[in-house]
């Protein structure tokens, strides 16, 4: 039968990947210097492990096979208490987790698996290391003689008396003797002497032997293999009639090199596997209930769907506009309709946008490794606390959220953390805490990553941000102080490290969280810690939004960028340095973006100008600026459609939706406009 | 045809497993570890049981150990999938009750004749 393996290794893909982060995971949660090692843990790593190689070895995959084949066996000492844990193991178990990742990836793409050869040799050398000779009972060792002089036909003599209570393991004789005979011309005598009368018959015994002879072309290793399940339940006992060499006998176990070599392997087994079962019948992991309810879909199915939702969201949009002008008595049912389909696409498109929301475990479960090497590169002492994995958010969001954290937590690690002897000195724990954090606030996610280091030093950050030319009051709050370390070019370490720290990382950190419509914040104590805290919105795919017309064209102000909108006369418009316009709200002063001009719209005629205009101020980080706007449409939801992969990047504008008349609309990006405002008219300032 | 247990916590294994043997003309329930199987095997009738040697919650021996003490499954033929590596102890499979072993990695041709083995 020839069955194409390949349907299956999508799903052999999935699980080992799986199978490598619970390898990881498991590897970093334990403390190789502890007295006893938890054995499931151990078990859990290397069932993974054993997986994968299993796996590989059927799939095709014979690299991956042979190379999870080293990490197993290691494992598997590992496992049989034969060798302790030390940090070095962890360390090299973790190095193959990373290499067997970068082969199975390899794969995922019909690409060369790559050999890490480095890593091979290192495994090989402590496996040889060991004080044990690693002897793996290979069964072809119990079978030395070539069979090529079995090519012709040669007859034994086979006394075969299985055990009493064989069928009691599933094996029956009579199948092994059928077994025999489809192998070549068969004469079986039965040996029946132990047979008792019928009525003293114990039918779940079988009291009989057998002597068989075979003339077969089969060679001496096919005949034992039809014994092999049962070669220690019997006594077995073969001899070639054409050469008269002695009688090769199979008596239980002693003549068997295969189990001699493997009973002390057993008994090295025996501590692992002793608290084992206890361990079993224990409460159930917690993750395995989360896994079997769970079906895996491809991303772009569901990205269909949601696409197929906001279209729909679109048409029923329009399909409201008309039934606007219905007349509300003569078509009732009708409106009635439209007012439960309104209804019901809204809890539709609540429950697909669902469907993209992953916990933050995803990304969470990615620092137990990061902090580990990035404190262990440090020579710090750095413990992670996590907390709220289960808080889901946009898969989008996830993923763009991932660098800015990494960033965030390796940051806390290199300037937060003091080294262990500076934090005993300071009466601290040597080790350090590292807290993230995610929790639900209102329709945002909030994301706190918190260190109970050194803290931030109010008056270097002071003294810094002076000599990089920032205005900063002496006596601004401290909220407004830290908060700088935002800004370009100001870095809070006194040294440049490998890790972090060269000027450039929470400005950009800022920015990405700001391009992702969320905020950050920091806030810290001198000597107990700094906490930072990103609020994130929970999906980038929806939007509230204020339309407005700007000339011919409707645009998407994000609502909750919108802080009032004024209609103001031309003269309080007024023009500082003939540059920049500027606009008084209430004893402030706000720069006026004309978003006509701004954009280029045509349309915006003389007459528009010159009319009263009216202004919509939205604020971004703390930054408001007024927006002169032709007229105020309305409020609605808009399905947020992503610019860059069908035009190209469009400074201050976010992405496009389609309105209910089918119009293309651009929704304006608050932070990226201000930005591009100010680089228009700093030419022209300089 | 038979009907066949097959116990995995691979579910590529499984899958494998089961779309052989199905090709074949038989019937099979997937158990995606010991403690599973063993409630499924409670609770229906099969000729033939399969099953891994590592898996959480109960291993492969367990499982064994555990059908052998049910009437019904005393003389059922039970067969191991296991490893050359040694790791998999053939031995202990068989003082548990194991019938035979099935060494992975196996392709489904090995797969068919070892089964055809115990359901002549």
């Amino acid at each position: 039968m020839s069955l194409d393996m390949s349907q299956f290794h999508q799903t052999f893909f999935d699980e080992s990947f799986e199978g490598l982060d619970a390898m990881e995971s498991g590897l970093l949660g334990l403390d190789p210097s502890a007295e006893s090692v938890d054995p499931e843990v151990v078990n859990a790593i290397f069932r993974a492990a054993h997986s994968i190689k299993g796996g590989a070895g059927t799939f095709g995959f014979a690299e991956i096979g042979g190379f999870t084949h080293l990490l197993e066996t290691l494992l598997e000492e590992m496992r049989s208490l034969k060798r302790r844990w030390s940090s070095e193991i962890v360390d090299v178990l973790l190095k193959g987790v990373d290499a067997t990742r970068a082969m199975l990836e390899a794969a995922t793409r019909n690409e060369p698996i790559p050999s890490p050869s480095d890593l091979e040799q290192r495994l090989q050398d402590i496996l040889a290391h060991g004080t044990e000779a690693e002897a793996m009972p290979e069964r072809q060792s119990s079978q030395p003689e070539s069979d090529a002089a079995d090519k012709g036909m040669t007859t034994w003599d086979i006394q075969f008396v299985p055990e009493p209570d064989v069928a009691q393991q599933g094996n029956d004789p009579l199948r092994i003797l059928r077994a025999l005979a489809s192998l070549g011309n068969v004469t079986t005598h039965v040996d029946s002497v132990a047979l008792k009368p019928l009525t003293e018959h114990d039918a779940e015994t079988c009291p009989l032997g057998w002597d068989v002879q075979i003339e077969t072309a089969a060679s001496e290793a096919d005949i034992r293999d039809i014994f092999a399940w049962v070669e220690d339940a019997c006594s077995l006992q073969m001899t070639r009639r054409s050469t008269p060499s002695a009688p090769v006998a199979i008596a239980p176990a002693a003549a068997d090199p295969a189990s001699a070599a493997s009973s002390p392997k057993e008994q090295g087994d025996k501590p692992a596997s002793g608290p084992a079962p206890a361990a079993a019948a224990g409460p159930k992991p917690k993750k395995d209930s989360v896994s079997t309810s769970s079906i895996r879909v491809s991303v772009d199915k569901i990205d269909m769907l949601i696409n197929l939702v906001g279209e729909l969201v679109i048409t029923q949009a329009m399909l409201q506009q008309r039934g606007a002008a219905l007349d509300p008595v003569e078509h009732e049912s009708v409106l009635t309709g439209l007012s439960q389909l309104d209804r019901n696409i809204r809890h539709l498109q609540e429950a697909v946008m669902s469907t993209r929301m992953l916990p933050v475990d995803f990304v969470f479960s990615r620092f137990p490794r990061l902090v580990r090497d990035t404190a262990s590169g440090l020579g710090k002492q750095v413990k992670l606390i996590t907390e709220g994995e289960g808080a889901e958010l946009d898969k989008g969001v996830i993923e763009k959220i991932v660098d800015p954290l990494n960033h965030i937590v390796r940051n806390a690690i290199d300037h937060g953390v003091e080294m262990p002897a500076d934090r005993k000195a300071a009466g601290k724990d040597a080790t350090a805490t590292v807290r993230l954090s995610a929790w639900h606030q209102g329709g945002n996610i909030v994301i706190e990553v918190a260190d109970d280091g050194k803290g931030l030093d109010r008056e270097k950050i002071l003294a810094k941000a002076r000599k990089n030319g920032v205005d900063i009051a002496e006596g601004a709050p401290d909220s407004e102080v830290f908060n700088l370390i935002f800004l370009p070019g100001l870095s809070t370490a006194e040294k440049v490290t490998g890790l972090s720290g060269r000027g450039v990382g929470m400005d950009v950190v800022k920015r990405n969280i700001q391009s992702l419509g969320g905020a950050v914040d920091v806030s810290s104590e001198l000597g107990k810690g700094t906490r930072v805290t990103i609020r994130l919105p929970l999906t980038l795919a929806i939007l509230d939004g204020m339309t407005v017309r700007v000339g011919d064209d409707i645009m998407v102000l994000p609502l909750a960028s919108v802080v009032e909108s004024m209609q103001v006369q031309p003269a309080d418009l007024r023009s500082v340095g003939g540059e920049r316009s500027l606009l008084k709200v209430r004893e402030e002063f706000v720069p006026v973006i004309r978003m006509d001009e701004f954009f280029g719209y045509r349309g915006s005629t003389e007459a528009d100008r010159n009319e009263a205009s009216l202004v919509v101020v939205v604020e971004d980080d703390h930054e408001k600026v007024a927006l002169v706007i032709n007229e105020l449409v309305g409020q609605q939801q808009v399905v947020v459609k992503n610019l860059e992969t069908h035009y190209k990047p469009v400074p201050g504008i976010a992405g496009a939706t389609i309105l209910g008349d089918g119009r293309v609309s651009l929704i304006v990006d608050v932070g990226g406009l201000q930005r591009a405002a100010r680089q228009r008219s700093r030419p022209i300032a300089a | 045809m038979a009907t066949i247990l097959a116990v995995d916590d691979s579910k590529s294994m499984r899958q494998m497993v089961s779309f052989t043997l199905q090709s074949a003309g038989h019937t099979i329930v997937e158990a995606e570890d010991g403690q599973d199987a063993l409630e499924k095997a409670q609770g229906g009738s099969f000729d033939l049981v399969l099953a891994d040697v590592n898996m959480p919650r109960m291993d492969g021996l367990s499982l064994v150990r555990k059908l052998r003490e049910l009437p019904s499954y005393k003389f059922i033929p039970i067969l191991m999938l296991t490893t050359e590596a040694g790791t998999d102890k053939k031995g202990e499979g068989r003082n548990a009750g194991a019938t035979g072993w099935i060494v992975k990695p196996f392709n489904p041709d090995q797969l068919l004749s070892t089964i055809q083995r115990v359901l002549a």
